[in-house]
């Protein structure tokens, strides 16, 4: 059959110093700020290396009414490969051959204004997205009961609360009927029951024989979407094949969720000639390395570091995001031994034990960073260091307590219940107040 | 390679046949450079309903944020003249060639209006949708285009004071009128060829967003809004295609001669701006989403 996608040798070259000017989203901005340090340093040493390649010599093509997955971790490529499909950037190298018409939704609400009303926003996001005046009004009702607004079709959507917003949203995107459909991780809305029916309208999507390419982090949504997935790692396809295969590939050798990263080699770790990183490493109650990890127990997340010059002020830091790439939350040192103390050269292991009951089921990615604080300085910043799943074993005993659904919310702490009765109300007693009166 | 060992899969029964039938020259291709042409006539045919809504969207949105609505298209001007006929008329004793001056400078600040708020509109218009451009693909020029276009509905609005000050000065109406649709013309697409290359300008530097109100001021003075033209400087003021525009709607409107070989000056260096535009915006255009 007839590839509907032909992608042949695309390769995306990012200038950093565009990149580091660039008023992007908030993830590229991060991204940018992970390099920034890095980038001062290259210009000023002799290593000097002005370009970055997001994406490198990816070549794959897709059948008409494929659902492919993409993976791979944070600034693997998945959103540049994206980007380029959907024409929103320029390839460096390489050739994109479309054979169909292709929508991309890299954002629910695109273009929404929240001067306007549902009603408004809804004609305007559509035909942002392309679609005709007619297929929109032909769809409106749809989409609004879609999207269960129903009541405030008339309301400019500033007073919308944020899931109404974001279900209108989404629901115009799944009207669109393009031949080609590019969703990037836009299922991360709502609460679990809208998400689901987000999912089963993908899966519609798939069914009428539209062509559909699906990155995430979810990969039980890829798994059940999209019967192939293409594995990106550092802006280079490293495996393409059953979703099944990809995605436990991708969660076994690690790339998604090392727990110890090491850099042997000195000189090619994160860091500069005042310290440099040599290990990170995620820890369970007992001391081993695990990847798997009770929501019930403690965890320790360790960096080992190598100090090269003595005398400055270092403080190791930790920066933690769940696979939505929300940023749960940053843990600076906070040993009290070595606050506002100037370290001297060695070799150095700092650890963080985050406590038992703390975090949300799901991955959680590490950042490991070293900072000197006023003025701030960024020694490395290694975005998705490690990775470690949270499990609840559902015995009970945890925040969820014998609820078995899915529960949103980036902590979940097992707080301090207390409960007492105040007054009782005795049935058989009242009944027997009852009978006295007769 | 991976794709070979997918590829491997053809002829493989797939989960959902596609209804789709593949034509056989790619609808789209993308690579480096080459393949977009400056200026995609066909292209920008097909989002004409996008450039419909954007226009749409940017009158209704500028008219809800505000208490008067509409009505500022008629107080800017109509205060701005008021002004100009106190300081100018009264005080400093400025003529207005053959008509009484609040209506001579109000057939001038009416383009002007139109101009100066079209290109200022248009020149922030795409800093000012940078989620439309990192999101979604669509002619970047529709951007501008639809500022420029709803300024266009504020001088609708503001022509109907003009007609009103005819009215009250008896002005009358002359076969020169035929000429307005033409300068009306003239001056939107002067309006969109500064307006697109400044926003194209601006997105890789902020500075044009600082400069432009600055630019416009220093523009205004140099186009005879306030004044006549005077004849000893009338070859140099030429230069400035604002001149023959803003001449050509008081001759239009009062029955004036008009100055053919300024006005032919005017439409070629609009062209010539209008194309220098189209070409540096296409070329600038391909980097939007990554510097913006």
């Amino acid at each position: 059959m007839k590839p509907i996608i032909k992608v042949d040798k695309l390769g995306k070259r990012y200038r950093l110093a565009a990149r580091q000017a660039s008023y992007g989203s908030l993830r590229d901005t991060l991204a940018g700020m992970a390099r920034a340090p890095l980038r001062a340093l290259q210009r000023n040493g002799e290593s000097a290396q002005p370009f970055i390649w997001a994406l490198r010599d990816a070549s794959f093509e897709v059948t008409p009414g494929e659902a492919v997955g993409i993976i791979g971790r944070n600034g693997a490529g998945k959103s540049t490969l994206l980007k380029l499909l959907s024409r929103i950037t320029q390839p460096t190298t390489g050739r994109i051959e479309l054979y169909g018409r292709i929508v991309s939704l890299l954002e629910v609400g695109t273009g929404f204004h929240p001067e306007l009303t549902g009603r408004e926003n809804i004609s305007l996001n559509g035909a942002i997205l392309g679609m005709s005046r007619r297929e929109i009004a032909r769809k409106f009702d749809e989409i609004v009961a879609f999207a269960e607004v129903e009541k405030f079709v008339d309301t400019p959507v500033k007073h919308f609360s944020s899931g109404m917003y974001l279900r209108l949203a989404f629901a115009v995107a799944a009207h669109l009927e393009p031949e080609i459909l590019l969703v990037d991780e836009v299922l991360a809305v709502g609460d679990s029951r809208f998400q689901r029916k987000c999912l089963d309208k993908m899966q519609d999507v798939g069914r009428q024989g539209r062509t559909v390419l699906f990155v995430s982090h979810n990969m039980p949504a890829i798994t059940r979407l999209c019967p192939r997935t293409i594995l990106l790692d550092e802006g280079r396809i490293i495996s393409d094949g059953p979703s099944s295969e990809v995605v436990s590939a991708y969660l076994s050798t690690g790339l998604g969720t090392t727990v110890a990263r090491e850099w042997p080699d000195t000189n090619q770790s994160p860091g500069n000639d005042i310290v440099r990183l040599r290990a990170v490493r995620v820890r369970s109650e007992d001391g081993q390395l695990s990847d798997a990890l009770d929501i019930r127990k403690p965890v320790s997340v360790e960096m080992e570091y190598d100090v090269l010059k003595s005398g400055h002020l270092l403080v190791p830091n930790f920066h933690f995001y769940n696979e939505d790439g929300v940023y749960a939350f940053v843990a600076h040192e906070a040993d009290e031994r070595w606050r506002g103390r100037e370290r001297p050269a060695g070799r150095y292991i700092s650890s963080a034990a985050i406590p038992g009951n703390l975090l949300a089921e799901g991955t959680l990615f590490v950042g490991a960073a070293m900072s000197t604080m006023n003025p701030v300085i960024v020694h490395f910043y290694e975005r998705d260091a490690v990775a470690f799943q949270v499990i609840d074993s559902m015995d009970g005993d945890s925040a969820r307590g014998e609820y078995g659904g899915p529960m949103p919310g980036v902590v979940r702490p097992l707080l301090q219940w207390h409960t007492r009765l105040v007054s009782e109300v005795n049935q058989s007693e009242t009944a027997h107040v009852g009978e006295g009166t007769r | 390679m991976p794709s070979e060992s997918f590829t491997s899969r053809d002829g493989m029964s797939l989960p959902y046949p596609s209804p789709y039938q593949i034509p056989d020259e790619p609808l789209v291709t993308i690579q480096p450079g080459k393949s977009w042409v400056p200026v995609n006539l066909r292209e920008l045919w097909t989002y004409r309903e996008l450039l419909f809504f954007l226009i749409w969207r940017d009158i209704k949105v500028r008219y809800k944020q505000t208490l008067i609505g509409a009505a500022w298209a008629l107080l800017q001007p109509l205060l701005l003249m008021l002004i100009f006929t106190f300081f100018f008329s009264r005080l400093a004793g400025v003529k207005s060639a053959g008509a009484p001056y609040p209506i001579f400078a109000y057939a001038g600040l009416l383009p002007w209006t139109f101009f100066a708020n079209a290109v200022t509109n248009s020149g922030n218009s795409l800093i000012g949708n940078t989620n439309l451009i990192t999101k979604v693909y669509f002619p970047r020029v529709l951007i501008p285009v639809a500022a420029v276009a709803a300024s266009l509905v504020d001088f609708g609005i503001a022509s109907i004071l003009l007609v009103v000050l005819m009215i009250y000065y008896r002005t009358g109406l002359h076969a020169e009128v035929v000429m307005l649709p033409v300068l009306v013309a003239l001056v939107t697409l002067l309006a969109s060829g500064v307006g697109i290359w400044l926003a194209a300008l601006n997105v890789k530097y902020r500075d044009v967003r600082y400069a432009l109100p600055f630019l416009i001021q220093i523009w205004l003075f140099a186009s005879p809004v306030i004044y006549a033209v005077p004849d000893r400087w009338r070859w140099l003021l030429a230069l400035n295609p604002m001149t023959a525009i803003i001449e050509g709607f008081r001759s239009a409107l009062f029955g004036l001669p008009f100055d053919w070989l300024m006005l032919g000056v005017s439409a070629s260096i609009t062209l010539f701006i209008l194309a220098y535009a189209a070409f540096a915006f296409a070329r600038m255009e391909r980097s939007f989403a990554d510097v913006i």
